[in-house]
């Protein structure tokens, strides 16, 4: 047989130069490993020491005391019970207004306005809300309900969590129901099924788990929220479970008692961040288990 | 088993004999013309679905065999763009005029498709579930409605002690019976059958064929198949759908041993499609 020819023009292979390639992609390679390996441990490390600091800190001054006294002057020995309470009821309050308005809002997107100029704009507007500071918002509901009601108050705090949880839960129900397939909205209809049953009793119930999902991150999100708390529900070192006087909460109160000079606030802001730390935590690991069981 | 007394005023029929003439229709369809936006896919089409008989329709993929079928109901309905022209009679009634009420239609006329689709809800609720937009049954009655239609479905001897649990715990074949069951349930005249083996092993596929041709003495069917053995098994008449185009209708038996036009034998011998 004659010589073969190489299939390419130009120089036969070097051998040598093949190797010398070899060598810097595996080098190349080694250097992007190594930086995002190294990237990750930076990220890594300072959460565990976020974590950690919060953990040692907060469990030192994490009592039984902290959940069944009130807030109380520096030195007497208090609580955190009210603040406890009042994030508890701004949170519910602000879920129960900013969940079915999302709710309804998403569906309407997913299931009546798909990618009409409307429904992009809604989108749109939505996602921006998603991610605008959260202290806008404070001012926003302060021009809103405070000045004209004459006083910051539980309920001005409430809204303006509400307005938090609004396109976050827009934004995982559309997502949910897009995820369903058309056949089975299909097969409700062929049954004679009106639309509103179609969602209401098919839809909402195929995509349930992650519309959940989606609730309970916002709920987890807006039990962190001090900036919009600040103009709207001050913040209230008194017992008071009204909704039109000033509401404390635990952000507030974290914000208030760390920033001061006396010990045992301090301590109990500590212990304050270990409780929302450790509800958040509680949160996603119900929402992910919810979504992993679908 | 006891229960497959509630009738659907039809029971008494007798199926057609193979080869025998086809019935009167129940739905004729004329001069029909279907468009997605500015693209024809359906060209005037003329047939009818005979009574309580079983209708095959094949062609190659894109051919509007299962266009043909979203019409029959009206599904198109869902999507804008999509419209219809010419007749489709249900009883003298022409079904593409504005004023038919869809949702009353779409009882007379159901549906299943290629994927089973369940609902998320217990076997008995998705059984329930059609029978309740439609009549008002006592506790009783729809006990009574849920074990006819999934007796009917051939699958009740395999959930009736699992009612309550949740219909996606069933197997791919067991859903697609239960999907059966669910539009027998509502009690409609005609049952329009999408592909609704091609997703299933042939066990399965095998028990649906059985099935349907089972129904046909109470239901009149339309399947939409892409399987020609399964045409010549299950269909008393056989549709051939070309581009749009109905090339050829005719009783079973002669359309797979005398098709008249060329391009059926060129597709039935499998030298297209």
């Amino acid at each position: 047989m004659s010589a073969t020819l190489h299939p390419a023009s130009g120089p036969a292979k070097d051998m040598r130069v093949a190797a010398a390639l070899g060598r810097r992609r595996r080098a190349t390679s080694h250097l992007v490993k190594f930086a995002c390996y190294g990237a990750t441990a930076v990220g890594l490390l300072l959460l565990l020491s976020i974590l950690g600091t919060l953990f040692w800190n907060g469990f030192a001054a994490l009592n039984l005391r902290v959940f069944t006294d009130m807030t109380r002057p520096p030195g007497s020995e208090g609580g955190l019970l009210n603040p406890i309470i009042g994030s508890l009821i701004q949170t519910g309050i602000g879920t129960a207004i900013g969940t079915p308005i999302g709710l309804l809002v998403g569906t309407y997107l997913a299931e009546y306005a798909k990618n009409s100029p409307l429904a992009n704009a809604v989108r749109f507007v939505s996602d921006i809300l998603l991610s605008a500071p959260s202290i806008l918002i404070g001012l926003f509901v302060y021009q809103i309900l405070v000045v004209p009601f004459g006083g910051f108050s539980g309920w001005a705090g409430s809204v303006a969590l509400a307005i938090i949880v609004i396109p976050i839960v827009v934004r995982t129900t559309e997502d949910m129901l897009r995820l369903l397939p058309d056949t089975l909205r299909e097969a409700v209809i062929g049954l004679g099924a009106p639309k509103w049953k179609m969602i209401t009793l098919v839809c909402w119930r195929a995509a349930a788990s992650g519309i959940v999902t989606g609730v309970l991150l916002a709920v987890a999100r807006v039990a962190g929220e001090t900036a919009p708390l600040l103009f709207t529900s001050l913040g209230n070192l008194n017992w008071s479970l009204s909704l039109s006087a000033p509401m404390s909460s635990l952000p507030i109160t974290i914000f208030a008692y760390a920033g001061s000079p006396y010990q045992d606030w301090i301590a109990l802001a500590w212990a304050g961040a270990l409780i929302i730390t450790l509800g958040v935590l509680g949160l996603n690991i119900v929402a992910r288990s919810l979504l992993r069981r679908k | 088993m006891g229960v497959s007394m509630i009738q659907t005023g039809a029971d008494t029929a007798v199926a057609a004999k193979p080869g025998a003439a086809m019935n009167a229709p129940r739905i004729a369809v004329r001069d029909l013309d279907f468009y997605y936006g500015a693209n024809k896919a359906l060209k005037g089409i003329n047939f009818d679905l005979p009574d309580r008989q079983v209708t095959g329709m094949i062609g190659p993929s894109g051919c509007g065999k299962s266009t043909l079928l979203r019409v029959l109901n009206r599904m198109y309905s869902l999507y804008p763009g999509q419209r219809a022209t010419g007749q489709v009679l249900l009883d003298g009634k022409n079904i593409l005029d504005a004023d038919v009420d869809m949702n009353a239609l779409r009882a007379r006329i159901g549906m299943v498709f290629q994927k089973p689709t369940p609902f998320p809800m217990t076997i008995y609720e998705n059984i329930a579930f059609g029978v309740r937009l439609h009549e008002k049954l006592s506790k009783s009655q729809m006990d009574e409605r849920v074990e006819w239609a999934l007796t009917r479905a051939a699958i009740w001897g395999e959930v009736k002690d699992r009612l309550n649990s949740n219909a996606m715990g069933l197997s791919g074949g067991q859903q697609q019976r239960l999907c059966i069951a669910r539009s027998i349930a509502v009690r409609p005249e005609v049952i329009l059958l999408d592909e609704p083996t091609s997703a299933l092993d042939p066990i399965s596929t095998l028990k649906i064929e059985e099935l349907i041709d089972e129904l046909k003495q109470d239901f009149t069917i339309a399947i939409v198949t892409h399987n020609m053995q399964q045409a010549a098994r299950c269909a008393d008449q056989v549709a051939f759908f070309y581009l749009g185009e109905l090339i050829e209708v005719a009783p079973a038996e002669e359309m797979f041993t005398a098709p008249k036009q060329k391009k059926t034998q060129e597709y039935i011998t499998g030298r297209f499609g």
